[in-house]
């Protein structure tokens, strides 16, 4: 990728300015600490789910554009869906960002998150993209930190170190 | 040699990977820090060893291994007089700097620190200065003293000093710090903490490249510095100790070529430096290190200090002059690095858009999180030079941060 604009788009960059459901809830009956320590991106996420759907959810932290705006728009597309629904887009978000689903040729669900396609020729940015929805997966199962590292690493052979 | 216009291009002709487009841009490679370039000299060196004169070494008695052999002691006899070291026995080659300081951690540090001693560290240190002296403090019950840092990244002489007292067993500090480039007073340090009584390892990795450097004039105890941040191959440093007290230390690792006499009740130990260098070691790598070491001497370690501090200079007027850039680290003494932040942009997405650029940099916490911690950013953009870069080179930098600063606005 060599023209930044397919990734850097307005989209992304104005969710990194005005982040959408940006803060905590008090209160919340699910949260996790999503965190990359490779480069620092932190988000707390924190939602209420009743009767398995998502009625509530916000994020606050530090993180690049990229993972702001991923995290942003992640709480966009999954507050008021189903638990299960959300775990959906959790897959084919990251299916999209590994480069095992072509959004544009496959169904999928993930609508306006298809800007984010083109993180998967940046393997050293496919984490920033991902902490966030590995956070809410986290999240949803009642695990309170998650990260982007061990087992869970999303690109094992992407050679990232510290 | 001095480094200027007239000459510049005949280096720079010397590294094949400055050719490199990258993104469909001339590659501009201002990571040096993390890893410099290597000149063809050296590459041309590695390939004339594994074509005509590789065996294993200290071993049979056949012609390659004789060669292989002298080859890489006449490389650790370079690797001597590179820093001024009394005996080439003094010299250890480890796999990088990381290993040299935990064959100190190890051999020295579990034998004499002890619980409650206390090991002095800077608020400058390197993961690798910290983490296996946190290990050693774990293991022994020992304590962990840090010298702060001011808001331009300078160590605080006067807390320095108060820290020391009569449990105070080591001191374990960078030269230069590769985060912000800070180079401390390290030899006024060493003298200090000579007075009383404390043993101390340099951490050379972001000096040896980039200044000339006398072991003995420092009068430090280690000195650990890595081959491939200086024109040389990864997978080999050096550890260089005073020969009294590698002497006394206990061995790292145990294994072939590091014993005199092995039977099954009793091993005696090699003399230094083979007690120190268990198995095969990097044979190619350590003669690429001399080949590194010959080119580096060739063109003069004073004229690369003067040349990279003009670099600096230039960069950090420039970088200064932008709205909205913020240098982070401008101690008095300074290595040829600059860690910055750009309003509202993390470094992530700076270092993304400037690759597009051509322009690569490092960005993150430069495994030195208290650092980052310390001036409160998650992470930086860094821009390290090397002689072979060119004040045309820091031009595109800095178009490239106002891309990154159009993009974000």
């Amino acid at each position: 990728m060599s023209d930044m604009s397919q990734l850097y788009q307005e989209v992304i960059l104005d969710h990194n300015r005005k982040p959408r459901n940006w803060g905590a809830i008090d209160g919340a009956n699910r949260h996790a600490d999503g965190h990359n320590p490779l480069c620092g991106d932190h988000i707390k996420l924190t939602m209420n789910v009743t009767d398995d759907k998502i009625e509530t959810i916000a994020f606050e932290g530090n993180g690049c554009a990229i993972c702001k705006a991923s995290s942003s728009m992640m709480t966009g597309a999954v507050k008021g869906k189903s638990v299960q629904d959300a775990e959906t887009l959790v897959e084919e978000f990251r299916s999209m960002t590994t480069g095992t689903l072509n959004p544009e040729s496959q169904e999928s669900h993930l609508g306006k998150l298809k800007i984010f396609a083109g993180v998967k020729d940046l393997p050293s940015r496919v984490k920033c993209a991902i902490l966030p929805w590995h956070t809410l997966h986290a999240a949803l199962h009642s695990e309170n930190t998650a990260s982007t590292e061990g087992q869970d690493d999303p690109v094992p052979d992407s050679g990232i170190v510290a | 040699m001095k480094i200027d216009q007239s000459n510049i291009e005949k280096i720079r002709a010397d590294f094949p990977i400055l050719n490199l487009q990258v993104s469909g841009k001339p590659l501009v490679y201002l990571d040096n820090a993390a890893s410099s370039q290597m000149p063809k000299q050296v590459i041309d060196r590695i390939v004339r060893y594994q074509q005509a004169e590789h065996a294993n070494i200290h071993r049979a008695v056949h012609y390659l291994s004789e060669l292989a052999t002298r080859e890489y002691e006449e490389a650790r006899v370079k690797v001597q007089q590179f820093i001024k070291a009394k005996e080439s026995r003094e010299v250890i080659f480890t796999r990088g700097t990381t290993e040299a300081i935990n064959l100190v951690m190890h051999g020295y540090g579990r034998s004499f620190i002890g619980k409650g001693d206390e090991i002095i560290l800077s608020g400058l240190e390197h993961h690798a200065n910290i983490v296996p002296w946190q290990m050693l403090a774990e293991e022994k019950g020992a304590v962990l003293r840090v010298i702060p840092i001011n808001d331009q990244g300078d160590l605080l002489q006067d807390e320095f000093e108060a820290l020391f007292n009569d449990k105070t067993k080591f001191l374990a500090l960078s030269h230069v710090s590769n985060a912000l480039g800070t180079i401390n007073p390290v030899k006024q340090m060493i003298a200090y903490a000579r007075r009383c009584g404390v043993p101390v390892l340099l951490d050379g990795a972001q000096a040896a490249p980039h200044q000339a450097i006398d072991v003995q004039d420092l009068d430090c105890d280690f000195y650990a510095f890595s081959s491939h941040k200086m024109c040389g191959p990864t997978g080999i440093g050096v550890l260089y100790g005073k020969a009294d007290l590698l002497e006394k230390m206990n061995p790292f690792m145990g294994g072939g070529d590091m014993i005199l006499s092995v039977t099954f009740e009793k091993t005696q130990y090699n003399v230094i430096p083979g007690k120190f260098e268990a198995g095969t070691p990097p044979i190619m790598a350590a003669i690429a290190l001399g080949a590194a070491i010959d080119y580096l001497n060739d063109i003069g370690l004073d004229n690369i200090d003067a040349y990279e501090h003009q670099l600096l200079d230039y960069a950090t007027e420039k970088l200064s002059a932008m709205p909205g850039v913020k240098i982070i680290g401008t101690a008095k003494q300074k290595a040829a690095v600059v860690s910055f932040e750009i309003d509202g942009v993390h470094p992530h997405d700076v270092g993304t858009i400037l690759n597009a650029e051509g322009v690569a940099i490092r960005t993150g916490h430069h495994c030195a999180q208290p650092v980052m911690d310390r001036f409160n950013v998650p992470a930086t953009a860094r821009a390290s030079f090397a002689f072979y870069n060119t004040e045309a080179e820091i031009d595109k930098l800095i178009n490239g941060i106002r891309k990154v600063q159009e993009m974000f606005t």
